[in-house]
């Protein structure tokens, strides 16, 4: 079977196996066990990939297959990867796997969660292997509905209302995308061909400039709002604050980058034109957004805020560097992608284990902590110096990359604007070590905090898993970049030759 | 010559890091201590053995040290051109500099064993200083400006969580944030300039760069932005970094409250080694700023005045040892500043350059000194302020015999290595511009008078009475304030003249006795001052400083700069910034996107009245709407 298909289906099994389940310990056993086969999978990939393109594949997309799945409207259920899929699969895959380990405390519902939970997986891990654009946007639907459940149900705080707006707001940008994902398919061959669905198919022809003008907008926003594009991000704070950890972990890992990936790979790729003309508005308010969210990050006084905004801006700069087109910042912006999953869900998956003990997430009402309970303190001091973009770790070369590679622009425009956008590395360090400051350091603020036990091993595992994925990207990023690179070719060919 | 071994040196406090930090609640303290002092050790006599190799044994090429690159890897690739790379260039400064770093950082290593005795977290200092000597080592020999970046912001973290070691004090917590926003605030134009650089002139790399007769250096000059060119542009920005890391004006701020840190680290990263990394960085890119933007050299040589003199007022009046010593460290890195300022790049017009590098030299190793004794005093009377002090020449012989040495080698006393070093800076300022040099000039009796102020309360003035009687320091203490005294009377006599220079050839130099004499005297007024004034307990200073009356208190509060800064971040930007985008979030952005969601609901709620199920209702607007098509039919409206 192919591999890719596998990767649907190990989810697609666990959940199986998890109805099946006697009780919670069989059910967080049966996930794990599942979502450590869909790791190792994941790392069968990335190895299978490597190999193939030693031996010379120079295909766009690896492990190609392609099932007609409704014929009239010539819809199949087409699947394949090139290095940029892979990586975010790869991703994805460590995402789910820590997110497993930080629900490992029995609560209500735990079955019904970790079904939610990898249905959720489920429809990541489709839409990164999916080349057919509704197969695509049925995989996209997949992840964003669990997500109503998984808030609504296992939240906290104003739940409901977080979860109607979450889901609502993810709706519109669907509805935004069904209009520029229709539009593309009815112009996706010249007249009298059929028309495809494929994006391969698709992007061998260039789609009238007229059109493109259009679709472009839509389709942006639609992915956009995913991504947290400056001013449709209000969801983004609501629903993580009120998310369960492992949910925002999944959320701000992994279905945020949906967003980006999308947005790079559907509306840039299959508009190049249109990119290339409007980029200039986007660049305007990604660019804003990426000091916004610093900004929104300095005052807020609950954790899961403050990981919220510094989200907004991060995935601002992910956006930001997408649009820059030239290869080095799409590049920097890819890695920013894979570099932001990891330390984000570092962040909600420590914010969640504080919170478990200290029962607060203000930071007012914590202080000292890292004498209490030094291990998560380490590792959200490691998260914070990863998320100011301290060399060594991941989010440095992301950050460089996309900074080097506007200034390959020779106009002012973009050189401005990043000058504009780099502020945000000191706005950045003034919010993480202000956190870091008054919620793990000093004396301890409550005499209860020292009864607090340190990490147990299932807490240990993620939090390792996760610094040391950002390390490894911080002080090896050759690795990842060849990865990605030889894709990235032929989508800034398209992109470039219309510069 | 092969140098490839030099890669070594930054990596082995790696690993040192490494694994103190992996097992550092395995391992004992003095495991710990004496795997930090190995590596070390090892960096030290690779960093010796090069140094004699370079300097002896390396062949010049037409009376000129070559730079060798001794290792490189490209690390990041950005562009055909534009890669991070990452390697050892070996030239005089970078040679110079791996002998400073090594001799202060196992100096201190060795020191910190007797000063942490016991200290909760050993263990974790241990792997702190060998980060920082990694990142330290890695930053000297860098190939590229990319490189140095890197490293750059690696000895910021350091220096973070080494001041922050007591990180259950509230004052260490805050001087940790501070000193790290501060740097980092700076370093974002140090990023903004390097991208603008390899903009103009398509490379990072340092030999390419500085290359006087090569292309980068040509370019850049025609551009010219609001009246400079931009490559000028580029290098007063890559210059902010520099003061922002060498606690120049306005960036100052954060060097004093530094001083929360232990105090060995003080010595090294706050006096000898990091704070310099501004004066090597102009350094470096030396040929750039002499040949394509003379103005920019400009900047740097009256930032480093102005910091100096106004570094060397402050010093005169703060109370905490450590605070004095910090003011002057400013102030002597004003000096090195200065000095490249006012340099050429060739012959005697370049003596500025190689006194810059001589002052860095013996600095590193007087100051060093300085904290250490500091710190020897601090160990003996559990506090850092000198009313609390006094008499100590009896109880701490060797701690005084050694600051003595260092008091009176940064008063600029001659045969001492910092008469030599400043001498050669005072002509090169004399040479290059009069005013510099009058400021410098005072700026040196200041010192004498400042540090003696220091050496006479603590060491003579009146004795306080003391909860315990104050012990000199244990062995593992001593040694290294008597090696570094031993350095800083050598240190004067080493040729620098013919080792470090711009172009890496010789050049002669002479006393100028016109600078050397005005020199000496200033400074020994200055002492004769201070011993007026503190050898016993007067009441002259508070008859001066009341004398001085506001302008004593503007002095002593450093002239208020933190509170400008404080009322900049918290007020305006932490209050009025930030807190209006976080408002303007909740209120207008996600109210509009809230208000949406209203309207829609508020619409239905109104229209969902139509929906009735009455037969009669729907057959009414069925047949109303169809008379009024039918009218506008009749009335021909649609034509």
């Amino acid at each position: 079977m192919n591999i890719l298909s596998l990767l649907v289906l190990v989810p697609v099994l666990t959940v199986a196996a998890i109805l099946l389940a006697k009780d919670n310990k069989q059910t967080r056993l049966y996930s794990a066990v599942g979502m450590s086969i869909q790791l190792i999978l994941s790392g069968i990939l990335v190895y299978m990939y490597i190999q193939e393109r030693n031996a010379g594949n120079t295909e766009l997309m690896l492990f190609v297959k392609d099932y007609v799945w409704f014929e009239s409207l010539n819809i199949h259920y087409a699947v394949g990867v090139d290095g940029i899929a892979v990586a975010m699969i790869a991703l994805t895959s460590v995402i789910i796997f820590t997110g497993i380990f930080a629900s490992w405390e029995v609560f209500n519902l735990h079955r019904e969660f970790f079904i939610s939970l990898i249905v959720l997986s489920t429809g990541v891990f489709g839409f990164f292997i999916s080349l057919d654009l509704f197969t695509m946007f049925l995989f996209y639907e997949v992840a964003v509905i669990p997500m109503y459940l998984l808030i609504g149900i296992w939240g906290s705080g104003k739940k409901e209302y977080s979860a109607m707006k979450l889901t609502l707001m993810l709706m519109a940008g669907s509805a935004l995308l069904l209009v520029g994902l229709l539009g593309i398919y009815m112009h996706s061959a010249p007249e009298g061909a059929p028309l495809t669905m494929n994006i391969m198919e698709i992007a061998k022809y260039d789609i009238p400039v007229e059109v493109q003008r259009f679709l472009f907008p839509f389709t942006f926003i639609g992915f956009g709002i995913l991504g947290a594009l400056f001013p449709f991000h209000t969801w983004s704070p609501d629903g993580h604050a009120s998310a369960p950890t492992a949910v925002s972990m999944l959320h701000a890992g992994v279905l945020m980058k949906l967003g980006g990936y999308g947005a790079f790979r559907i509306a840039m790729f299959l508009l190049p034109e249109a990119a290339n003309e409007q980029a200039w508005f986007f660049l305007l308010l990604t660019g804003g957004s990426v000091v916004y969210g610093a900004l929104g990050a300095i005052k807020q006084k609950d954790l899961k805020y403050i990981n919220a905004y510094s989200s907004v801006s991060h995935c601002g700069l992910i956006l930001f560097g997408i649009l820059m087109i030239t290869k080095t910042a799409i590049t920097g912006a890819i890695i920013q992608m894979i570099s932001h999953g990891i330390m984000t869900a570092l962040f909600f998956a420590l914010i969640g284990m504080i919170y478990g003990r200290t029962h607060t997430r203000m930071i007012h009402e914590m202080g000292g902590l890292m004498k209490v309970i030094p291990f998560l303190g380490v590792a959200y001091v490691i998260g914070g110096l990863a998320s100011l973009g301290l060399p060594g770790l991941s989010g440095f070369v992301a950050e460089m990359m996309i900074f080097a590679g506007s200034f390959e622009h020779a106009d002012t425009f973009h050189r401005v604007l990043t000058i504009f956008a780099i502020t945000a590395i000191v706005i950045t360090a003034v919010y993480i070590l202000r956190v870091v400051g008054i919620l793990l350091l000093g004396p301890v603020k409550n005499k209860h905090f020292f009864e607090l036990k340190d990490a147990k091993w299932w807490e240990r595992l993620p939090l390792i898993t996760l610094i040391a994925a950002i390390a490894f990207i911080g002080i090896a990023p050759f690795w990842i970049i060849e990865l990605i690179d030889e894709s990235l070719v032929p989508l800034m060919d398209k992109l470039l030759s219309i510069q | 010559m092969d140098f490839t071994y030099t890669i070594l040196i930054p990596l082995i406090p790696l690993f040192s890091f490494l694994i103190i930090g992996f097992l550092h609640n395995k391992l004992s303290n003095t495991v710990a201590s004496g795997i930090g002092i190995t590596a070390l050790t090892a960096s030290f006599v690779m960093s010796y053995y090069t140094a004699y190799k370079y300097f002896f044994t390396t062949e010049k090429i037409d009376g000129a040290y070559q730079k060798i690159i001794g290792y490189n890897t490209v690390w990041l690739q950005f562009t055909e051109n534009l890669h991070i790379d990452m390697g050892t260039l070996i030239d005089p400064i970078s040679v110079m500099m791996l002998v400073v770093v090594s001799t202060v950082s196992l100096m201190v290593h060795i020191y910190s064993t007797g000063y942490m005795k016991g200290e909760d977290g050993f263990n974790r200092f241990y792997s702190f200083l060998s980060l920082f000597s990694f990142s330290m080592f890695g930053l000297v020999v860098s190939t590229n400006i990319f490189q140095m970046y890197v490293f750059w912001e690696l000895v910021g973290v350091s220096s973070f969580l080494l001041i922050g070691y007591y990180y259950d004090k509230p004052s260490a917590v805050a001087a940790s944030k501070k000193a790290f926003i501060v740097t980092r605030f700076a370093d974002m134009f140090f990023l903004i300039g390097i991208l603008t650089v390899g903009y103009i002139t398509d490379t990072y790399d340092f030999l390419a760069l500085t290359d006087p007769s090569g292309s980068a250096i040509a370019q850049g000059g025609g551009i010219l932005f609001m009246g400079m060119s931009t490559m000028t542009w580029a290098l007063i920005l890559i210059f902010m970094g520099g003061a922002g890391k060498s606690a120049m004006m306005p960036f100052h701020i954060w060097l004093p409250d530094a001083m929360e840190g232990p105090t060995p680290v003080s010595a090294l990263i706050h006096a000898a080694t990091m704070v310099v990394a501004g004066v090597y960085l102009v350094a470096r890119l030396f040929p750039v700023y002499s040949i394509s933007a003379p103005d920019a050299l400009e900047v740097v040589a009256y930032v480093g005045a102005i910091s100096s003199l106004f570094a060397a007022i402050v010093a005169t009046t703060q109370f905490d040892i450590k605070r004095v010593l910090a003011f002057s460290t400013m102030s002597q890195i004003g000096y090195m500043i200065t000095a490249l300022g006012v340099s050429g790049m060739h012959g005697h017009e370049g003596v500025g350059y190689m006194a810059s590098m001589f002052h860095l030299f013996t600095h590193a190793m007087f100051k060093a000194l300085l904290f250490l004794g500091a710190g020897a005093v601090i160990h003996a009377v559990h506090s850092n302020l000198m009313n609390e002090m006094g008499g100590l020449r009896k109880y701490l012989p060797v701690t005084h015999i050694t600051f003595l040495i260092a008091t009176l080698t940064i008063a600029g006393v001659p045969p001492l290595s910092g008469f030599f070093s400043k001498d050669e800076i005072l002509v090169a300022a004399f040479h290059h511009d009069k005013f510099i040099f009058f400021i410098q000039l005072f700026v040196a009796g200041l010192t004498a008078f400042y540090m003696f102020r220091l050496y006479f309360r603590v060491f003579w003035n009146k004795e306080p009475h003391y909860h315990h009687t104050p012990h000199d320091a244990p062995m593992s203490m001593k040694f290294p304030l008597m090696f570094l005294a031993m350095f800083s009377f050598v240190a004067g006599f080493l040729p620098f003249n013919e080792w470090i220079t711009v172009d890496g050839k010789a050049i002669e130099i002479h006393t100028e006795w016109v600078v050397a004499i005005p020199a000496t005297l200033f400074g020994l007024i200055g002492i004769a001052i201070a011993m007026v004034m503190y050898k016993k307990e007067t009441a002259i200073p508070d008859k001066i400083s009341a004398a001085f009356g506001k302008f004593y208190k503007w002095t002593f509060n450093k002239f208020y700069f933190d509170e400008i800064y404080m009322f900049v971040t918290h007020k305006i930007i932490f209050n009025i910034v930030s807190k209006s985008v976080a408002w303007f979030d909740r209120n207008v952005v996600d109210a509009t996107m809230d208000g949406i969601g209203h309207v829609t609901e508020k619409s239905a709620e109104m229209i969902k009245g139509l929906q009735s199920g009455q037969i009669q209702k729907y057959g009414f607007v069925f047949i109303s709407g169809a008379i009024i098509i039918a009218i506008a039919f009749i009335l021909n409206l649609f034509y």
